[in-house]
Protein backbone atom coordinates (compact mmCIF):
# COMPACT_ATOMS: atom_id res chain seq x y z
CA UNK A 1 0.00 0.00 0.00
CA UNK A 2 2.56 2.24 1.02
CA UNK A 3 4.79 1.72 -1.81
CA UNK A 4 2.26 2.72 -4.45
CA UNK A 5 0.95 5.58 -2.51
CA UNK A 6 4.74 6.88 -2.10
CA UNK A 7 4.73 6.54 -6.08
CA UNK A 8 1.80 8.69 -6.56
CA UNK A 9 3.55 11.81 -4.05
CA UNK A 10 6.67 11.49 -6.08
CA UNK A 11 4.40 11.81 -9.64
CA UNK A 12 2.74 14.61 -7.89
CA UNK A 13 5.98 15.91 -6.95
CA UNK A 14 7.06 15.83 -10.40
CA UNK A 15 4.00 17.47 -11.93
CA UNK A 16 4.34 20.24 -9.46
CA UNK A 17 7.77 20.34 -11.44
CA UNK A 18 6.72 20.51 -14.36
CA UNK A 19 4.36 22.75 -14.15
CA UNK A 20 7.00 25.11 -12.25
CA UNK A 21 9.20 24.77 -14.98
CA UNK A 22 6.76 26.19 -17.67
CA UNK A 23 6.15 29.53 -15.48
CA UNK A 24 9.68 29.63 -15.02
CA UNK A 25 9.96 30.17 -18.32
CA UNK A 26 7.41 31.94 -18.38
CA UNK A 27 9.07 34.62 -16.94
CA UNK A 28 12.30 34.40 -18.50
CA UNK A 29 10.21 34.61 -21.67
CA UNK A 30 8.30 37.66 -20.41
CA UNK A 31 11.96 39.64 -19.71
CA UNK A 32 13.34 38.49 -23.41
CA UNK A 33 9.85 39.95 -24.81
CA UNK A 34 10.13 43.10 -22.47
CA UNK A 35 14.01 44.35 -23.41
CA UNK A 36 13.80 43.44 -27.16
CA UNK A 37 10.19 44.69 -27.40
CA UNK A 38 8.70 41.48 -28.94
CA UNK A 39 5.53 41.52 -29.47
CA UNK A 40 5.03 38.16 -31.11
CA UNK A 41 7.16 36.67 -28.11
CA UNK A 42 4.86 38.15 -25.68
CA UNK A 43 1.79 37.24 -27.39
CA UNK A 44 3.21 33.24 -27.30
CA UNK A 45 3.68 33.64 -23.88
CA UNK A 46 -0.09 34.85 -23.21
CA UNK A 47 -1.35 31.30 -25.54
CA UNK A 48 1.05 29.18 -23.24
CA UNK A 49 -0.93 30.60 -19.97
CA UNK A 50 -4.04 27.63 -21.15
CA UNK A 51 -0.92 24.81 -20.87
CA UNK A 52 -0.66 26.06 -17.28
CA UNK A 53 -3.52 26.53 -16.20
CA UNK A 54 -4.73 22.61 -17.81
CA UNK A 55 -1.44 21.67 -15.17
CA UNK A 56 -3.21 23.38 -12.11
CA UNK A 57 -6.19 21.47 -12.76
CA UNK A 58 -4.82 18.05 -13.29
CA UNK A 59 -2.72 18.61 -10.24
CA UNK A 60 -5.74 19.76 -8.25
CA UNK A 61 -7.23 16.51 -9.60
CA UNK A 62 -4.26 14.04 -8.70
CA UNK A 63 -4.32 15.97 -4.64
CA UNK A 64 -8.29 15.33 -4.03
CA UNK A 65 -7.54 11.78 -5.80
CA UNK A 66 -4.81 10.85 -3.19
CA UNK A 67 -7.14 12.49 -0.14
CA UNK A 68 -9.82 10.21 -0.79
CA UNK A 69 -8.05 7.04 -1.97
CA UNK A 70 -5.51 7.47 0.85
CA UNK A 71 -6.58 9.96 3.91
CA UNK A 72 -3.23 11.34 4.19
CA UNK A 73 -2.63 12.33 7.95
CA UNK A 74 0.93 13.64 9.35
CA UNK A 75 3.33 14.47 6.92
CA UNK A 76 1.54 12.98 4.03
CA UNK A 77 -1.08 15.37 4.63
CA UNK A 78 0.62 18.65 5.07
CA UNK A 79 2.46 17.80 1.68
CA UNK A 80 -0.99 16.89 -0.12
CA UNK A 81 -2.58 20.13 1.17
CA UNK A 82 0.73 21.84 0.61
CA UNK A 83 0.60 21.24 -3.03
CA UNK A 84 -3.01 22.10 -3.04
CA UNK A 85 -1.67 26.23 -1.68
CA UNK A 86 1.24 26.04 -3.77
CA UNK A 87 -0.33 25.33 -6.75
CA UNK A 88 -2.64 28.43 -6.55
CA UNK A 89 0.03 30.45 -6.40
CA UNK A 90 2.44 29.01 -9.11
CA UNK A 91 -0.74 29.58 -11.46
CA UNK A 92 -1.34 32.99 -10.08
CA UNK A 93 2.67 33.71 -11.26
CA UNK A 94 1.55 32.55 -14.47
CA UNK A 95 -1.14 34.58 -15.07
CA UNK A 96 1.36 37.71 -14.27
CA UNK A 97 3.38 36.45 -17.05
CA UNK A 98 0.87 36.92 -19.35
CA UNK A 99 -0.46 40.13 -17.45
CA UNK A 100 2.86 41.95 -18.22
CA UNK A 101 2.98 40.43 -21.71
CA UNK A 102 -0.22 41.72 -22.39
CA UNK A 103 1.04 45.50 -21.69
CA UNK A 104 3.92 44.82 -23.77
CA UNK A 105 1.66 43.79 -26.89
CA UNK A 106 0.18 47.41 -26.01
CA UNK A 107 3.33 49.18 -25.95
CA UNK A 108 3.33 48.04 -29.47
CA UNK A 109 7.54 47.83 -30.05
CA UNK A 110 7.55 51.48 -28.68
CA UNK A 111 11.28 53.08 -27.86
CA UNK A 112 11.20 53.23 -24.41
CA UNK A 113 11.54 56.60 -22.30
CA UNK A 114 14.71 54.87 -20.47
CA UNK A 115 17.38 51.89 -20.44
CA UNK A 116 14.99 49.07 -18.42
CA UNK A 117 17.69 48.06 -15.49
CA UNK A 118 16.35 47.74 -12.49
CA UNK A 119 13.22 45.70 -14.49
CA UNK A 120 14.85 43.08 -15.97
CA UNK A 121 16.37 42.35 -12.95
CA UNK A 122 13.17 42.16 -11.21
CA UNK A 123 12.51 39.66 -13.32
CA UNK A 124 16.16 37.60 -12.87
CA UNK A 125 15.53 37.80 -8.65
CA UNK A 126 12.17 36.54 -9.05
CA UNK A 127 12.27 33.90 -11.20
CA UNK A 128 15.31 32.31 -9.27
CA UNK A 129 12.69 33.18 -6.31
CA UNK A 130 10.16 31.10 -7.46
CA UNK A 131 12.70 28.38 -8.94
CA UNK A 132 14.17 28.06 -5.51
CA UNK A 133 10.91 27.88 -3.75
CA UNK A 134 10.07 24.78 -5.78
CA UNK A 135 13.87 23.14 -5.24
CA UNK A 136 12.86 23.93 -1.39
CA UNK A 137 9.34 21.93 -1.72
CA UNK A 138 10.64 19.09 -3.19
CA UNK A 139 14.09 18.44 -1.73
CA UNK A 140 12.28 19.42 1.81
CA UNK A 141 15.20 22.26 2.21
CA UNK A 142 13.88 24.88 4.88
CA UNK A 143 16.78 26.91 4.86
CA UNK A 144 16.28 27.63 1.19
CA UNK A 145 13.04 27.98 2.02
CA UNK A 146 13.89 31.14 4.38
CA UNK A 147 16.42 32.25 1.97
CA UNK A 148 13.44 33.20 -0.96
CA UNK A 149 11.26 34.66 2.17
CA UNK A 150 14.47 36.78 2.43
CA UNK A 151 14.98 37.76 -0.91
CA UNK A 152 11.96 39.23 -1.13
CA UNK A 153 12.70 42.64 0.45
CA UNK A 154 15.79 42.52 -2.83
CA UNK A 155 12.50 42.77 -5.19
CA UNK A 156 10.77 45.35 -2.91
CA UNK A 157 13.64 47.76 -2.96
CA UNK A 158 13.80 47.30 -6.72
CA UNK A 159 10.33 47.88 -7.11
CA UNK A 160 10.90 51.47 -5.06
CA UNK A 161 14.20 52.02 -7.17
CA UNK A 162 11.53 51.63 -10.88
CA UNK A 163 9.43 54.33 -9.60
CA UNK A 164 11.40 56.51 -8.06
CA UNK A 165 12.83 56.97 -11.45
CA UNK A 166 9.95 57.09 -13.17
CA UNK A 167 8.57 59.61 -10.92
CA UNK A 168 11.56 61.73 -12.13
CA UNK A 169 10.78 60.81 -16.04
CA UNK A 170 7.21 62.21 -15.49
CA UNK A 171 7.72 65.42 -13.74
CA UNK A 172 10.55 65.92 -16.59
CA UNK A 173 8.68 65.27 -19.31
CA UNK A 174 4.80 64.36 -19.46
CA UNK A 175 4.48 63.06 -22.57
CA UNK A 176 6.42 59.70 -20.44
CA UNK A 177 3.40 59.90 -18.63
CA UNK A 178 1.99 56.74 -20.95
CA UNK A 179 4.56 54.86 -20.85
CA UNK A 180 5.82 55.39 -16.98
CA UNK A 181 1.86 54.11 -16.13
CA UNK A 182 2.82 50.74 -18.15
CA UNK A 183 6.30 50.63 -16.60
CA UNK A 184 5.51 50.93 -12.77
CA UNK A 185 2.47 48.09 -14.04
CA UNK A 186 4.86 45.56 -15.29
CA UNK A 187 7.46 46.17 -12.33
CA UNK A 188 3.87 45.78 -10.13
CA UNK A 189 3.43 42.84 -11.55
CA UNK A 190 7.20 41.36 -11.11
CA UNK A 191 6.87 42.63 -7.39
CA UNK A 192 3.70 40.37 -6.85
CA UNK A 193 5.28 37.63 -8.41
CA UNK A 194 8.18 37.65 -5.34
CA UNK A 195 5.19 37.65 -3.14
CA UNK A 196 3.28 34.47 -4.34
CA UNK A 197 6.98 33.04 -4.18
CA UNK A 198 6.94 34.02 -1.08
CA UNK A 199 3.88 32.24 -0.05
CA UNK A 200 5.22 29.19 -1.75
CA UNK A 201 7.79 29.34 0.74
CA UNK A 202 5.62 29.92 3.64
CA UNK A 203 3.60 26.79 2.87
CA UNK A 204 7.07 24.75 2.22
CA UNK A 205 7.89 25.53 5.63
CA UNK A 206 4.13 24.34 7.12
CA UNK A 207 4.99 21.17 5.26
CA UNK A 208 7.61 20.17 6.96
CA UNK A 209 7.29 21.81 10.62
CA UNK A 210 3.40 21.99 10.77
CA UNK A 211 3.97 25.58 11.08
CA UNK A 212 2.48 28.48 8.78
CA UNK A 213 4.12 31.80 9.82
CA UNK A 214 5.16 31.01 12.68
CA UNK A 215 1.50 29.87 13.38
CA UNK A 216 0.46 26.65 14.29
CA UNK A 217 -1.66 25.13 11.98
CA UNK A 218 -1.56 21.37 12.68
CA UNK B 1 -5.40 18.04 40.48
CA UNK B 2 -6.63 20.26 37.57
CA UNK B 3 -10.21 20.78 37.24
CA UNK B 4 -11.44 18.25 34.45
CA UNK B 5 -8.95 15.75 34.80
CA UNK B 6 -10.28 12.10 35.37
CA UNK B 7 -7.62 9.73 35.64
CA UNK B 8 -4.51 10.19 36.06
CA UNK B 9 -1.65 7.35 34.90
CA UNK B 10 1.54 8.12 37.18
CA UNK B 11 4.87 5.93 36.51
CA UNK B 12 3.09 2.91 35.68
CA UNK B 13 4.26 -0.15 34.70
CA UNK B 14 3.10 -3.38 34.29
CA UNK B 15 4.59 -7.03 34.30
CA UNK B 16 3.46 -10.25 32.86
CA UNK B 17 5.37 -13.02 34.73
CA UNK B 18 8.57 -11.35 34.44
CA UNK B 19 8.12 -9.87 31.45
CA UNK B 20 7.26 -6.09 31.17
CA UNK B 21 5.12 -4.61 28.75
CA UNK B 22 4.15 -1.15 29.99
CA UNK B 23 7.21 0.63 30.68
CA UNK B 24 6.61 3.83 33.07
CA UNK B 25 3.82 5.36 31.89
CA UNK B 26 2.52 8.80 32.81
CA UNK B 27 -0.45 10.21 31.37
CA UNK B 28 -3.63 12.23 32.67
CA UNK B 29 -6.88 11.38 30.83
CA UNK B 30 -9.73 14.37 30.99
CA UNK B 31 -13.32 14.02 31.41
CA UNK B 32 -15.87 14.61 28.52
CA UNK B 33 -13.53 13.56 26.28
CA UNK B 34 -12.73 10.99 23.91
CA UNK B 35 -9.00 9.57 24.36
CA UNK B 36 -7.54 7.39 22.36
CA UNK B 37 -4.48 4.71 22.66
CA UNK B 38 -3.40 3.40 19.34
CA UNK B 39 -0.25 1.55 18.27
CA UNK B 40 0.67 -1.97 16.55
CA UNK B 41 -0.16 -4.98 18.33
CA UNK B 42 1.78 -6.06 21.81
CA UNK B 43 2.04 -2.18 22.33
CA UNK B 44 0.34 -2.58 25.82
CA UNK B 45 -2.73 -0.53 25.18
CA UNK B 46 -5.34 -3.68 25.72
CA UNK B 47 -3.38 -4.11 28.99
CA UNK B 48 -3.55 -0.17 30.00
CA UNK B 49 -6.89 -0.51 29.39
CA UNK B 50 -7.30 -3.54 31.78
CA UNK B 51 -5.63 -2.05 34.08
CA UNK B 52 -7.98 1.00 34.99
CA UNK B 53 -10.81 -1.02 36.08
CA UNK B 54 -7.89 -3.63 37.37
CA UNK B 55 -9.41 -6.66 34.98
CA UNK B 56 -5.78 -7.42 34.83
CA UNK B 57 -6.31 -9.43 38.12
CA UNK B 58 -8.08 -11.82 36.66
CA UNK B 59 -4.95 -13.00 34.81
CA UNK B 60 -2.24 -14.50 37.87
CA UNK B 61 1.41 -13.75 38.02
CA UNK B 62 0.69 -9.94 37.10
CA UNK B 63 2.41 -7.03 38.66
CA UNK B 64 2.32 -3.65 39.05
CA UNK B 65 3.94 -0.40 39.65
CA UNK B 66 3.38 3.15 39.70
CA UNK B 67 -0.01 4.43 40.28
CA UNK B 68 -3.43 5.17 38.52
CA UNK B 69 -5.58 8.18 40.30
CA UNK B 70 -9.34 8.15 39.15
CA UNK B 71 -10.29 11.60 40.94
CA UNK B 72 -7.53 11.80 42.80
CA UNK B 73 -7.98 8.83 44.27
CA UNK B 74 -5.76 5.58 43.88
CA UNK B 75 -7.73 2.41 42.79
CA UNK B 76 -5.18 0.81 44.46
CA UNK B 77 -6.04 1.49 47.72
CA UNK B 78 -6.57 -1.41 49.71
CA UNK B 79 -9.82 0.06 51.32
CA UNK B 80 -11.41 0.58 47.63
CA UNK B 81 -13.96 -1.74 45.94
CA UNK B 82 -12.84 -3.20 43.20
CA UNK B 83 -16.50 -4.22 42.03
CA UNK B 84 -17.33 -0.69 42.51
CA UNK B 85 -14.40 0.25 40.42
CA UNK B 86 -15.59 -1.88 37.53
CA UNK B 87 -18.91 -0.41 37.49
CA UNK B 88 -17.74 3.23 37.84
CA UNK B 89 -15.38 2.44 34.75
CA UNK B 90 -16.90 0.08 32.60
CA UNK B 91 -15.63 -1.93 29.79
CA UNK B 92 -16.73 -2.86 26.27
CA UNK B 93 -14.65 -5.62 24.23
CA UNK B 94 -14.04 -6.46 20.62
CA UNK B 95 -16.10 -9.42 20.12
CA UNK B 96 -19.57 -8.61 22.02
CA UNK B 97 -21.22 -11.15 24.74
CA UNK B 98 -24.48 -11.31 25.02
CA UNK B 99 -25.95 -13.45 27.54
CA UNK B 100 -28.27 -16.05 26.04
CA UNK B 101 -31.14 -14.19 27.59
CA UNK B 102 -33.50 -11.64 26.23
CA UNK B 103 -32.65 -8.31 25.21
CA UNK B 104 -33.87 -6.36 28.31
CA UNK B 105 -32.59 -9.09 30.64
CA UNK B 106 -29.18 -8.59 28.97
CA UNK B 107 -29.44 -4.71 30.34
CA UNK B 108 -31.22 -5.55 33.39
CA UNK B 109 -28.70 -7.92 34.33
CA UNK B 110 -26.26 -5.60 36.43
CA UNK B 111 -28.62 -3.10 37.95
CA UNK B 112 -30.85 -6.27 39.33
CA UNK B 113 -27.61 -7.51 40.65
CA UNK B 114 -26.39 -4.08 42.10
CA UNK B 115 -29.02 -3.63 44.62
CA UNK B 116 -32.75 -4.06 45.21
CA UNK B 117 -34.99 -1.83 42.91
CA UNK B 118 -38.39 -1.39 41.90
CA UNK B 119 -39.51 -2.73 38.58
CA UNK B 120 -40.42 0.79 37.43
CA UNK B 121 -36.99 1.88 38.25
CA UNK B 122 -35.17 -0.84 36.43
CA UNK B 123 -37.02 -0.50 33.24
CA UNK B 124 -36.43 3.46 33.18
CA UNK B 125 -32.89 2.26 33.68
CA UNK B 126 -33.50 -0.22 30.68
CA UNK B 127 -34.91 2.20 28.90
CA UNK B 128 -32.47 5.19 29.23
CA UNK B 129 -29.46 3.03 27.97
CA UNK B 130 -31.17 1.65 25.50
CA UNK B 131 -31.48 5.07 24.06
CA UNK B 132 -28.11 6.41 25.25
CA UNK B 133 -26.72 3.39 23.19
CA UNK B 134 -28.83 4.16 20.35
CA UNK B 135 -30.58 1.07 20.25
CA UNK B 136 -33.98 1.95 21.71
CA UNK B 137 -35.53 2.41 18.52
CA UNK B 138 -34.48 -0.64 17.31
CA UNK B 139 -35.73 -2.99 19.85
CA UNK B 140 -38.05 -1.10 21.65
CA UNK B 141 -41.19 -3.35 20.46
CA UNK B 142 -39.30 -6.62 20.95
CA UNK B 143 -37.47 -5.92 24.18
CA UNK B 144 -38.19 -10.25 24.82
CA UNK B 145 -37.06 -11.14 21.94
CA UNK B 146 -33.44 -12.95 22.66
CA UNK B 147 -30.39 -11.02 22.28
CA UNK B 148 -28.63 -13.20 20.18
CA UNK B 149 -31.25 -12.03 17.48
CA UNK B 150 -29.56 -9.14 17.13
CA UNK B 151 -27.06 -8.34 14.48
CA UNK B 152 -23.45 -7.81 15.21
CA UNK B 153 -23.94 -4.15 15.25
CA UNK B 154 -26.94 -4.51 17.71
CA UNK B 155 -25.23 -6.45 19.86
CA UNK B 156 -22.27 -4.19 20.61
CA UNK B 157 -24.54 -1.75 21.08
CA UNK B 158 -26.44 -3.22 23.67
CA UNK B 159 -23.11 -4.32 25.10
CA UNK B 160 -22.35 -0.36 25.73
CA UNK B 161 -26.08 -0.30 27.03
CA UNK B 162 -24.83 -3.28 29.57
CA UNK B 163 -22.37 -0.87 30.71
CA UNK B 164 -24.49 2.07 30.94
CA UNK B 165 -27.24 0.48 32.64
CA UNK B 166 -24.58 0.48 35.89
CA UNK B 167 -24.22 4.45 35.88
CA UNK B 168 -20.45 4.29 34.94
CA UNK B 169 -18.49 7.78 34.64
CA UNK B 170 -15.81 5.85 32.15
CA UNK B 171 -16.51 3.90 29.73
CA UNK B 172 -13.67 2.16 27.94
CA UNK B 173 -14.03 0.22 24.39
CA UNK B 174 -11.67 -2.08 23.35
CA UNK B 175 -11.12 -2.13 19.49
CA UNK B 176 -15.61 -2.40 19.70
CA UNK B 177 -16.15 -1.37 15.77
CA UNK B 178 -13.32 -4.04 14.57
CA UNK B 179 -15.93 -6.35 13.42
CA UNK B 180 -18.61 -4.03 12.05
CA UNK B 181 -19.78 -2.57 8.71
CA UNK B 182 -19.67 1.13 8.67
CA UNK B 183 -23.05 1.92 9.30
CA UNK B 184 -23.17 0.64 12.43
CA UNK B 185 -19.53 1.87 13.18
CA UNK B 186 -20.90 5.48 12.11
CA UNK B 187 -24.07 4.75 14.86
CA UNK B 188 -21.82 3.72 17.54
CA UNK B 189 -19.16 6.52 16.22
CA UNK B 190 -22.42 8.75 16.91
CA UNK B 191 -23.48 7.53 20.32
CA UNK B 192 -19.98 8.14 21.75
CA UNK B 193 -20.18 11.84 20.74
CA UNK B 194 -23.11 11.96 22.31
CA UNK B 195 -21.75 10.19 25.64
CA UNK B 196 -18.83 11.82 26.19
CA UNK B 197 -20.89 15.18 27.21
CA UNK B 198 -21.69 13.15 30.62
CA UNK B 199 -18.87 10.58 30.33
CA UNK B 200 -15.09 9.92 29.82
CA UNK B 201 -14.24 7.91 26.70
CA UNK B 202 -11.20 5.91 26.88
CA UNK B 203 -11.00 3.75 23.23
CA UNK B 204 -8.20 2.13 21.55
CA UNK B 205 -9.90 2.33 18.08
CA UNK B 206 -9.03 -0.72 15.63
CA UNK B 207 -7.60 1.68 13.58
CA UNK B 208 -6.08 4.61 12.84
CA UNK B 209 -9.11 6.28 10.63
CA UNK B 210 -11.58 5.91 13.58
CA UNK B 211 -8.99 7.01 16.23
CA UNK B 212 -9.01 10.22 13.65
CA UNK B 213 -12.84 10.57 13.50
CA UNK B 214 -13.44 10.79 17.02
CA UNK B 215 -10.77 11.43 19.22
CA UNK B 216 -10.13 14.75 21.31
CA UNK B 217 -6.74 13.52 22.14
CA UNK B 218 -4.25 10.60 21.22
CA UNK B 219 -1.94 8.55 22.54
CA UNK B 220 0.55 6.59 20.75
CA UNK B 221 2.08 3.33 22.03
CA UNK B 222 4.97 1.43 20.87
CA UNK B 223 6.34 -1.70 22.66
CA UNK B 224 4.88 -0.73 26.09
CA UNK B 225 5.90 2.73 25.53
CA UNK B 226 4.11 5.99 25.32
CA UNK B 227 5.56 7.28 22.52
CA UNK B 228 3.68 11.03 22.44
CA UNK B 229 0.26 12.19 23.60
CA UNK B 230 -1.35 15.30 22.59
CA UNK B 231 -4.71 16.23 21.09
CA UNK B 232 -5.75 14.30 18.14
CA UNK B 233 -4.60 17.43 15.66
CA UNK B 234 -1.14 17.36 17.30
CA UNK B 235 -0.79 13.53 16.70
CA UNK B 236 -2.49 12.87 13.64
CA UNK B 237 -1.62 16.91 12.25
CA UNK B 238 2.07 17.31 12.81
CA UNK B 239 2.98 14.38 15.47
CA UNK B 240 6.85 15.37 16.94
CA UNK B 241 7.88 11.79 17.13
CA UNK B 242 9.11 10.51 13.94
CA UNK B 243 8.06 6.76 14.73
CA UNK B 244 4.27 8.30 15.29
CA UNK B 245 4.72 9.64 11.80
CA UNK B 246 5.55 6.72 10.44
CA UNK B 247 2.95 4.52 12.09
CA UNK B 248 0.10 6.47 11.07
CA UNK B 249 1.04 7.14 7.68
CA UNK B 250 1.66 3.74 7.18
CA UNK B 251 5.46 3.09 6.88
CA UNK B 252 5.15 0.13 9.77
CA UNK B 253 2.91 -1.90 12.02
Amino acid sequence: MRKQFDKQLENLNAKLVEMSEAVEQAIANTNTALTTRNTELAKEIIACDDDIDAMEKEIESLCLKLIIQQQPVASDLRLVSAVLKILTDVERIGDHASDISEIICMMNGKEYIKKLEDIPQMAEVTQKMVHDSIVAFVSKDIELAKEVIATDDKVDDLFVAVKDELIVLINNNQENGDQAIDLIMIAKYFERIGDHAVNIAEWVIFSLTGFHKDSRVM
Amino acid sequence: MEENIKIEIKDFSFLYHKKQVIHNLNLKIHKNEITSFFGPANGGVTTLLRSLNRLFELNHDTHTKGDILIDGKSIFDPDSSVTELRRKVGMVFEIPAPLPISIFDNVAYGPRLKKKKSKSEINDVVEQALKQAALWDDVKDRLKAPAMSLSGGQQQRLCIARVLALQPEVIMLDRACSGLDPISTAKIEESLFQLKEEFTIVIAPHNVQQAIRISDRAAFMLMGHLIEAGTSDEVFGSPKDQRTNDYITGRFG
